[in-house]
């Protein structure tokens, strides 16, 4: 049980979101923007980057919401969006994302763990600049949005495929317009 | 120096909001709302929230400015802010405060770490839905900022004057986003 009165019935960030609606709608239109915006991460990536993050920090309602719209996105199944956040080193995908994914990682322990090594890397895989920064700031978004929903003790379904089921919706549903009753 | 080209001079997240206006924008919101906005916590409480985290996360930028501003807010209670930082007990700081900066700390380690006994000692001391809520959500913001501010390396100003400055105008004028810098 959640520790405080959320409404009933909603999983993970649904609940806190319909609580409080006032911070909800920037947390909304910064995740818009920050993942499904314009930029040269496909929205695949982006939402890779989110799942991995989640994973890291344990989160279980982020890494599988965000993993379902990511195996949309992708288009590929549980078993592959599995190996990518468990190891995405051996994962295939380009040594780009590799090196994003290290970024990533880093972010999550804290951000002095990234270091100049890890930012050369990704620029000699040819990462821009804006595509650096929306890593580290994706990376650190989750780090709060996994603290949120774990840290008010949400509620969120078990079964994985619950998730899965519902990427494609998730993905076309987008962030800007959530209504977190859906 | 920072990991990208970031305008030069300009310290911490207002680099970041510069260079990347598309995302500033919504965090400067984020930011106003959570700290500013109706909340059964003053604004001062919630800057010692965001210090406290930042401490914890070692962000001496986030750290030292949400100080200032605490320190701002606190007014004559302002003693109260370094005694937090250096984890000393001081008379100035209510129960209340006491137990929502445990789960502030929980939080900013990992949201899994909160247990009902934190929540239940918090509302013994006054603490309602809102307050929790807002406590949990303005630790896990900073443990963003903090990842975002260093995680690129950018500018920390080092002299105490800068923070000081800082401090007095988010005490004032509150989170407005930085205009984006010409190209």
């Amino acid at each position: 049980m959640a520790h405080i009165a959320l409404p009933e019935g909603l999983p993970g960030i649904r609940g806190p979101m319909a609580f409080r609606p006032e911070t909800a709608k920037p947390l909304n239109e910064f995740a818009e923007i920050l993942l499904r915006g314009d930029n040269s991460l496909t929205r695949g990536e982006r939402e890779l980057i989110a799942t991995y993050v989640s994973y890291l920090n344990d989160c279980f309602f982020c890494q599988n919401a965000h993993g379902g719209i990511a195996q949309h996105y992708m288009q590929c199944d549980l078993e592959e969006m599995d190996r990518m956040k468990m190891d995405p080193e051996s994962a295939p995908i380009s040594d780009k994302m590799k090196s994003l994914l290290a970024i990533a990682a880093s972010v999550q322990k804290g951000g002095k763990y990234v270091t100049s090594q890890q930012v050369q890397r990704a620029k000699d895989c040819g990462a821009t600049d804006i595509e650096i920064h929306d890593t580290v700031l994706i990376s650190a978004a989750f780090c709060m949005f996994n603290r949120y929903v774990d840290g008010l003790g949400t509620d969120a379904p078990r079964d994985r495929m619950f998730y899965v089921n519902r990427g494609k919706a998730r993905a076309e549903e987008g962030y800007a317009n959530y209504n977190p009753y859906h | 120096m920072a990991y990208i080209a970031l305008p030069q001079g300009v310290p911490g997240i207002r680099s970041l909001a510069m260079f990347r206006p598309e995302t500033g924008r919504h965090l400067y919101d984020l930011a106003q709302v959570l700290l500013r906005g109706p909340s059964p916590l003053t604004p001062a409480e919630r800057e010692l929230i965001a210090t406290h985290v930042s401490n914890r996360n070692n962000c001496t930028f986030c750290m030292s400015s949400h100080a200032a501003a605490a320190r701002e807010l606190f007014d004559d209670r302002r003693a109260l802010v370094d005694c937090v930082i250096h984890n000393e007990p001081t008379p100035l700081l209510s129960d209340k405060m006491k137990a929502l900066l445990s789960i502030a700390g929980k939080v900013q380690e990992s949201g899994r770490l909160v247990t009902n006994e934190d929540v239940a000692e918090a509302r013994k001391h006054g603490a309602d839905d809102r307050a929790i809520h807002d406590t949990v959500l303005i630790a896990a913001t900073f443990s963003m900022f903090n990842r975002y501010v260093d995680g690129l390396a950018t500018l920390t100003p080092t002299d105490p004057k800068e923070y000081e400055a800082m401090g007095k105008r988010l005490a004032t004028v509150g989170y407005v986003s930085p205009q984006p810098q010409n190209q």
